[in-house]
């Protein structure tokens, strides 16, 4: 079984929103102090393929990136969390491109790197959140697709895909190759990976290309902007003045608050 | 041509987001001059197609046994074959449930179309749709200019106001489609968490617990008696979902439910822009908390610092004896 896990490298979403800043000419978030970090959702992929692995006793897993050469940072903790290898497609063009040039560049590196059985994604980048990047391989591999996947499994040659849905869950049969997305769930917490194994990622080879090396439309791929385009970017301004309940004493608060309530409710 | 397609599934019925949805669709077309179409996949789509018929200019069923319940490959390419006939539709409009976000990309693909989720405004700019969406965890906010025809649109549809009926209802049509089922992928279970509750994007009060709730039992001793009493629907944050507290179904926030309820109840949440994401258009927001610097009561119009495993059981209390 062969599997492809496309990891992108993400400004730190959890820094509080008191520290973001963003560029609004260049329409993008300044690092500031904030990390790189692996979009937790590919991490979730990464984990489900690596469970995969263990419970069908054998399977190659692939990781891939579009992005910047720091991006190698988190190919190499995907190996060190073992994935088997790695490859970087280095973005010299847009930082931001849209969802289209994306899969684009991701599929022509999917088919450059052979053939999979499973072409894994997280269900959405913690920075732009677009949400398309896995659908979208799918077109441009000719796949079918399941989103919001969080365990697989196999069963006589078909993958049993679980995966959440608005009201619950549903299981799906699926006949590889297939792109999956991922969502999180208690189970594909990503694992943390050892110290000497980070150590040791460092001296694995890893494969880099270029939007060259593809066989792609390089001037439109570094443009990536004929699908969509970010017109504006703001930090919307909605603080809302909290009024804390008084009292001497937490009944008398909690009084306070439970007649706030029913103002609310009883209003409705 | 500018018309404006919506696309919804029978199976939810008019819910609100079916609602924000043809809203949503009514208004652009008018600013486009465009008509509102509508096609409604799914089985036993009577009531549904009656009501939307009520609001827009035409309506095609597509309930061929086929399609009666969601299949990802076999919906996709019988929505390809629907909105391609009406290819020179300006915008197709969905939901933001899970079918609707699964497709609507591929959608986009197959139409030669550009795609964008979660939007929160649509309008034309020129030759261009222009959609406002959350970015960065909802910490900013963007637009995003669509520049490929059709622009395929999800939204976060019960943000949208509900459109006004129409004088003359629309047409209503079966399509005739000719269906082969791509077998490649198929469901084969579907579990619904929620037995035959309400849903809780549609529920008015919400009472939503976070990870300082410390444990499943909470939840259910301490939050559920209290959502009883105020007919809440429960809720919580992604730190609790994740530690397994509480189902996944139950995750507000960007990557989980967006609600609109009039009242919701932080619990022992932090407030992160994520969760924050998904209650931001929510009424009224309360919060109670253990530390005041919490970013929850940025956004609560009243809130409690105190530990709530002391303000609950209190809180019930005095709500039991208020609705006396
Ligand atoms: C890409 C991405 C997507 C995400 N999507 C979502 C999402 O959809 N929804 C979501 O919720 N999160 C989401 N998150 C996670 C989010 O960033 C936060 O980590 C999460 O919301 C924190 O949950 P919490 O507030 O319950 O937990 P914590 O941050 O641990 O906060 C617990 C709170 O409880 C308070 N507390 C502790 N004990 C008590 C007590 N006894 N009484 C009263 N108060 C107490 C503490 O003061 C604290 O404020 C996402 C993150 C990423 C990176
Ligand atoms: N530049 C990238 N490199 C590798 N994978 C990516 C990249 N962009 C998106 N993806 C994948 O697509 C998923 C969804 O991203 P998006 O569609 O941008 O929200 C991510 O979780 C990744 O798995």
């Amino acid at each position: 079984m062969n599997i492809l896990v496309c990891l992108k490298q993400i400004l730190d979403p959890e820094i509080p929103a008191r520290d973001f800043r963003i560029d609004a000419a260049k329409r993008l978030a300044e690092q500031g102090s904030a990390n790189l970090v692996t979009n937790i959702f590919c991490e979730n992929a990464l984990e489900t393929a690596l469970q995969f692995r263990e419970r069908i006793g054998g399977a190659k897993i692939t990781v891939l990136s579009y992005g910047q050469p720091s991006a190698e940072d988190s190919l190499r903790k995907a190996l060190a969390m073992k994935a088997d290898q790695a490859a970087l497609v280095t973005n010299d063009g847009n930082n931001n491109p849209d969802s289209l040039t994306n899969a684009r560049v991701l599929a022509a590196a999917i088919r450059k790197l052979g053939t999979f059985d499973l072409v894994m994604t997280g269900r959405e980048a913690g920075d732009w959140g677009a949400g398309q990047t896995g659908a979208l391989i799918a077109e441009e591999l000719g796949l079918p697709c399941v989103s919001f996947v969080d365990t697989i499994e196999s069963v006589n040659g078909k993958l049993r895909l679980k995966r959440q849905t608005d009201t619950g869950w549903e299981v799906l049969e699926a006949v590889p190759p297939v792109v999956v997305t991922i969502t999180n769930d208690e189970h594909n917490v990503p694992r943390i990976p050892k110290v000497r194994d980070v150590m040791m990622s460092y001296r694995q080879p890893l494969t880099k290309w270029t939007l060259e090396d593809l066989g792609i439309d390089v001037s439109e791929a570094r443009a990536g902007n004929t699908y969509y385009e970010v017109a504006e970017l703001f930090i919307p301004q909605k603080e809302t003045a909290c009024e804390f309940v008084t009292g001497d004493t937490l009944d008398e608060k909690v009084e306070a608050f439970a007649r706030r309530i029913v103002e609310v409710t009883g209003a409705m | 041509m500018n018309d404006v397609l919506i696309c919804l599934f029978s199976s939810a019925g008019f819910d609100k987001a079916a609602q924000g949805l043809a809203g949503a669709g009514r208004r652009l077309a008018d600013e486009l001059g465009g008509q509102l179409r509508a096609v409604i996949l799914g089985s036993e789509a009577e009531s549904l197609a009656l009501e939307i018929a009520r609001v827009s200019d035409a309506v095609t069923v597509a309930d061929q046994a086929e399609l009666a319940e969601y299949q990802p490959e076999t919906c996709l390419n019988a929505l390809v074959e629907l909105c391609g006939e009406a290819l020179e539709a300006r915008a197709v409009l969905l939901a933001n449930d899970t079918y609707s976000q699964e497709i609507a990309p591929r959608l986009a693909y197959r139409l030669g179309g550009s795609a964008v989720g979660d939007g929160v405004e649509v309008s034309a700019r020129g030759e261009h749709l222009r959609v406002s969406r959350q970015v960065y965890g909802g910490k900013a906010q963007a637009v995003i200019e669509l520049k490929r025809r059709p622009a395929v649109v999800w939204l976060r549809a019960r943000s949208f106001a509900p459109p006004a009926h129409r004088e003359t209802p629309g047409a209503i049509t079966r399509a005739a489609l000719d269906i082969k089922p791509d077998e490649r992928t198929r469901i084969v279970e579907r579990k619904r968490e929620t037995g035959g509750e309400a849903r809780l994007e549609e529920a008015r009060v919400i009472v939503s617990g976070g990870r300082g709730i410390g444990g499943p039992e909470p939840f259910e001793t301490e939050l559920k008696p209290l959502a009883e009493l105020l007919g809440a629907q429960m809720a919580a944050s992604r730190a609790a979902c994740d530690a397994g507290w509480v189902p996944p179904t139950w995750q507000i926030g960007q990557t989980g439910k967006k609600v609109t309820p009039d009242l919701y109840l932080a619990i022992a949440i932090t407030g992160a822009s994520q969760h924050m994401a998904g209650i931001s258009e929510a009424k009224t927001i309360a919060a109670i908390n253990t530390d005041p610097d919490a970013p929850i009561f940025k956004h609560s119009r009243f809130g409690i610092v105190a530990d709530y495993r002391q303000v609950v059981p209190l809180l019930r209390e005095k709500l039991a004896a208020l609705q006396k």
